[in-house]
């Protein structure tokens, strides 16, 4: 119990701005209206794609010689890199369209 | 200098992402948002790459190279009808990726002798860390395979329908017993554990698997939202693992506005999350029996 306190007590300017950001998070998103449903949940996708940074890191603190580490990093950061740039594109195509639709 | 340069280019970086997705649920302002949100990506990577004493940067430029390459490709040559299955594609990477450096970290406890030292010495910020590994690996590698899955539902390669199978509740729950039991036995620290972490991703994997299974193709886009909540959850847990602002806030930002997502296009469907998720579980019916559940429930 008491380790638990002082797990708290340790880290609670963590604590505060975690809980500050999932009320950003929540009230960032609104009224979304609908159609706009689909590429949101994409390019918050391509956000979660943030990982990229601890891949670069943890690659990046590799020593070259350990081969499998290297080959987990390397996997790492290529699949945060698709995640990333996958995502982004994939929503700036969907808005695309959507503008177009509008327009048309 | 350097440090101080990289950390505020990471304040920078998050202010964009709260920016980006403000932008983003409007219509006429989503393109910008959208834009806005890789913007802060993109300066968030470069200021990584200045971090003091990273090595392999013509490794990783390359992977990134590769990566960029393939991922912009895939996203041209989609067809407009298979988006939400590419997006669940690209969700089940950055799951995969979280998974990966949790393994990756854990190599590295039980592989230098330096770590282990850190590792085996019990305070409550070796816990705390400890901790965030295992989310990071759990969650991960659920996001990772129930992404998949759902993205073999919405292309056809996985049965659509919702696949049922005797005593599904039970097994379900089981399995997630059975991994919350192993992550809190792991938490004795003792060497010599290193194979019961490998077992637990395992067993997160066959989980998403489970998980997505009984749950039908037209309900995937609502299942898609949440592991996008997941993945956002499990680039938290990587930043507490590095005391990387950068990841905390941007995870923190895509849990809460993925898992409110998921409540809205649930909504939208006039349907509660629980009877997206486990109505599969208590009809026999499909998703017109669920609706009667309790549409007011959200």
């Amino acid at each position: 119990m008491e380790q638990l306190l002082s797990l708290i007590h340790e880290n609670l300017q963590l604590i505060y701005v975690l809980i500050l950001a999932v009320f950003v998070g929540i009230e960032v998103m609104g009224k979304v209206p609908q159609v706009l449903h689909t590429p949101l949940m994409s390019g918050s996708n391509a956000l979660s794609g943030v990982v990229i940074i601890g891949s670069i890191l943890v690659m990046g603190k590799t020593a070259p010689d350990n081969y499998l580490a290297l080959v987990l990093g390397f996997m790492a950061v290529l699949l945060a890199t698709l995640n990333v740039v996958g995502g982004f594109a994939v929503t700036d195509r969907m808005l695309d369209m959507f503008r177009k639709k509008k327009k048309g | 200098m350097i440090t101080q340069i990289i950390d505020i280019s990471y304040l920078i970086a998050v202010v964009l992402f709260v920016l980006g997705i403000k932008n983003m649920s409007h219509p006429d302002t989503a393109r910008k948002g959208n834009l806005l949100a890789a913007g802060g990506m993109g300066l968030a990577m470069l200021a990584t790459f200045f971090t003091p004493g990273l090595q392999n940067i013509l490794i990783i430029l390359f992977a990134i190279v590769l990566g960029s390459v393939i991922g912009y490709y895939m996203s041209r040559k989609v067809a407009m009808t298979a988006m939400p299955q590419m997006v669940s594609f690209f969700n089940g990477m950055g799951g995969a990726a979280a998974a990966l450096i949790a393994i990756a970290e854990v190599y590295g406890i039980f592989h230098s002798p330096d770590a282990q030292l850190t590792f085996m010495s019990n305070t409550s910020t070796a816990y705390f860390y400890f901790g965030a590994l295992l989310v990071s690996l759990v969650i991960g590698a659920i996001s990772f395979s129930g992404s998949i899955i759902a993205m073999g539902k919405l292309q056809g390669f996985v049965s659509g329908a919702s696949v049922k199978w005797p005593m599904q509740k039970v097994t379900n729950n089981g399995l997630l017993l059975v991994i919350a039991f192993l992550c809190v036995w792991l938490f004795q620290m003792e060497s010599g554990q290193e194979p019961l972490i490998y077992i637990i991703c395992l067993l997160g994997l066959v989980f998403g698997v489970l998980f997505v299974m009984p749950i039908g193709g037209a309900d995937m886009p609502v299942v898609i939202s949440l592991l996008n909540a997941f993945t956002g959850l499990t680039a938290a847990t990587t930043g507490m693992l590095f005391d990387n602002k950068v990841m905390l806030m941007g995870g923190v930002l895509v849990g809460a506005a993925g898992l409110l997502l998921t409540l809205l296009m649930c909504k939208a469907m006039n349907r509660s999350l629980s009877a997206v998720l486990f109505g599969a579980f208590n009809t026999a019916g499909g998703a017109a029996s669920d609706r009667d559940i309790d549409p007011t429930h959200v």
